[in-house]
């Protein structure tokens, strides 16, 4: 084990940590917002890479294909809003998780329509293509580089929105007490669409920038769905800060606990059963730390206060 | 009679009826249709007891189904090659052995699954069943000894005393018997002092504590109760398919179990056989119809949420006496 290769682990870590962040930033604010559980967020996700791809074969720009992710993947998420998600926020969450599920049937076999069952590929843009030297002798994609980049950006500029602008207090004052802006004359109904085009938009946007690392296909967005579930569960429901941190938490965990743990269990056990059980503990390991985060914290690291 | 014993009745002669028929026609494949009906009417019954009776909206059942599955597929593989399983235990190819089995396993996992996850509630739980229902389904995917990915094939499907079970018949009575022995002892349960407890428990949480009744643990033994009842389903699912897989473990499958408890009706005695003919039903008509059925199957579910409350039942019965 090197130094250069444990370096690579740990930003493939914190790349998967901040492409989480953004499915989990979007999820945590609609459940934060309008207490809603949105199982279609992958589904968001894939939108968002078809779109980017779809586009980029058509013009060739990756740059124009990124601003289609944003652009269907909000359409496709104030749609759904308007159509199916406004008519759940009363509702217990039995009936959100099924509505939510349907939706998800709905988006990925009609997406099987009309693009088939064959993955698509997406190009990295010629601008971020090749590598770069990393301290100790290792080699770097400056692709991942520029998603870690990408990601940090939307932090902070979701920091600066959510804490700093007059459409972030609206969201942090629906937040507390949705009657009580709705009756400072709000629009809260708006607003409410506005949040899930919000959230849905970086769904896409992340959909389309991890599209370009791995293949473009159906139910692309699910595991990484289930990851975010994960995220929000540590980081507590409804905080940003708590997604944020439990992003990085899960990214990391998992990719070097896939990277380090065979090599630990190696140490105990013959070569053929360390490599059979390293990867069978490896690719539990998240959820373990989520359960032990959960017996010392039932409502997760950063529970909101209300609630 | 209420309407809705009269429901529960023709469901339960319908079920019994149509393969019958069937079977007397020469109609094979509609025996092995009713028996996944059957099966999946079991697993759901299972989830009924924790969602329907609890108000536990466990997001993982898919897990126990998957355990259960798991369970007659190991055992049927030791005990058709002869080798032990573990310190010299010998596989089986006996249902009720592999039934029992797949019962006890279930109940510890869904015991360890569940002292976690009921420290919590609402959207935590549903989030935290999922998750750990994930946490089986990749250990399955990444443990090559069973199969992995591929899964597993039993290759004779598993033997009942004094019955042929390769018959379609026999096999489908057997599924039969089971669900209906499930059906009463969840009549019994709801009836019971147990269970008036755990519907106070969902109707009132913080009224059954000040009468001096813990929800923690009732909920507890409903999860588990409800897990095993699952895992049987799976077993025989496994026997059905005579072919396990980690796909048995994924959270489709934990929707689709969800869903076919709210297609019949939440909590109702027979809404699991009912949602589950419906399920059966459409996947087999839309099927014939469309490579994408599971559009339509979206939409059909989508508009039950948002309009039908109360499930097939609920439009056939009247609505539901209790809250």
């Amino acid at each position: 084990m090197t130094f250069a290769l444990a370096l690579e682990q740990l930003l493939n870590g914190l790349q998967l940590g901040v492409m989480l962040f953004l499915m989990a930033a979007g999820l945590t604010l609609i459940f934060g917002v309008m207490g809603l559980i949105n199982l279609a967020h992958g589904s968001l996700y894939m939108v968002g890479a078809f779109a980017c791809a779809a586009v980029a074969a058509w013009t060739g720009s990756f740059w124009l294909g990124l601003a289609a992710s944003l652009a269907c993947a909000a359409a496709a998420g104030a749609v759904v809003e308007l159509v199916v998600i406004r008519r759940l926020y009363d509702r217990d969450h039995l009936d959100q998780v099924l509505a939510t599920f349907a939706l998800i049937l709905i988006f990925s076999e009609g997406t099987r329509w009309l693009f088939g069952s064959f993955p698509l590929y997406l190009d990295i843009p010629p601008l971020l293509q090749g590598a770069v030297q990393l301290p100790g002798g290792g080699e770097y994609p400056i692709y991942r580089l520029a998603i870690i980049a990408i990601g940090a950006l939307v932090a902070v500029g979701l920091y600066v929105l959510i804490g700093r602008t007059r459409l972030g207090m609206r969201i942090r004052a629906g937040e507390s007490d949705r009657e009580m802006i709705g009756a400072l004359g709000v629009d809260i109904r708006t607003l409410y669409t506005v949040v899930f085009a919000l959230g849905s938009a970086l769904a896409g946007l992340s959909g389309a920038l991890v599209g370009a690392t791995q293949s473009v296909q159906v139910g692309m967005g699910e595991p990484i769905l289930i990851l975010c579930f994960v995220v929000i569960v540590i980081g507590g429901i409804g905080s940003i800060k708590g997604a944020l941190l439990g992003a990085l938490l899960v990214g990391i965990c998992d990719t070097m606990g896939r990277f380090l743990l065979p090599q630990l269990i190696a140490l105990l056990l013959p070569p053929a059963q360390a490599g059979m059980v390293g990867g069978a503990v490896s690719s539990m390991l998240i959820y373990v730390v989520m359960a032990l985060v959960l017996a010392v914290k039932p409502r997760g690291l950063f529970p909101p206060a209300h609630v | 009679m209420t309407r809705e014993n009269l429901v529960n009745i023709l469901l339960a002669v319908a079920l019994l009826a149509a393969p019958l028929a069937a079977n007397a026609l020469g109609q094979a494949f509609y025996v092995t249709l009713a028996t996944r009906i059957a099966i999946l009417a079991l697993a759901a019954l299972g989830l009924n007891l924790a969602l329907g009776l609890g108000g536990l909206v466990s997001f993982g059942h898919a897990a126990f189904f998957g355990i259960g599955g798991y369970a007659a597929g190991i055992l049927a593989a030791h005990g058709f090659s002869g080798e032990p399983i573990l310190f010299g235990l010998p596989g089986t190819v006996q249902m009720p052995v592999i039934w029992l089995v797949a019962v006890f396993t279930a109940a510890v996992v869904a015991l360890l699954i569940g002292a976690i996850s009921l420290r919590t509630s609402g959207v935590y739980f549903i989030m935290i069943t999922l998750a750990f229902a994930q946490m089986v389904y990749y250990f399955a995917v990444s443990w090559p000894a069973y199969g992995g990915e591929d899964g597993l094939s039993v290759l004779v499907r598993n033997q009942f005393p004094g019955l042929n079970t390769m018959v379609p018949l026999n096999f489908f009575l057997i599924c039969y018997v089971i669900l209906l022995v499930a059906i009463a002892l969840f009549a019994l349960i709801r009836a019971s002092r147990f269970g008036a407890a755990l519907q106070a428990a969902r109707q009132n949480e913080i009224r059954v504590a000040t009468i001096g009744i813990g929800p923690f643990r009732i909920r507890l033994t409903a999860f588990v109760l409800s897990a095993t009842i699952t895992a049987l389903a799976g077993a025989l699912y496994a026997d059905l398919n005579r072919f396990v897989s980690p796909s048995m473990l994924s959270w489709h499958m934990s929707g689709e179990l969800i869903v076919l408890v709210i297609l019949g009706g939440v909590g109702r005695l027979f809404g699991p056989v009912a949602g589950a003919a419906l399920y059966v039903a459409f996947e087999f008509a839309l099927g014939s119809l469309t490579e994408y059925w599971q559009f339509v199957l979206g939409l059909i579910l989508l508009g039950t949420v948002l309009f039908v409350r109360g499930g097939l039942l609920g439009l056939f019965a009247g609505k539901a006496r209790h809250g």
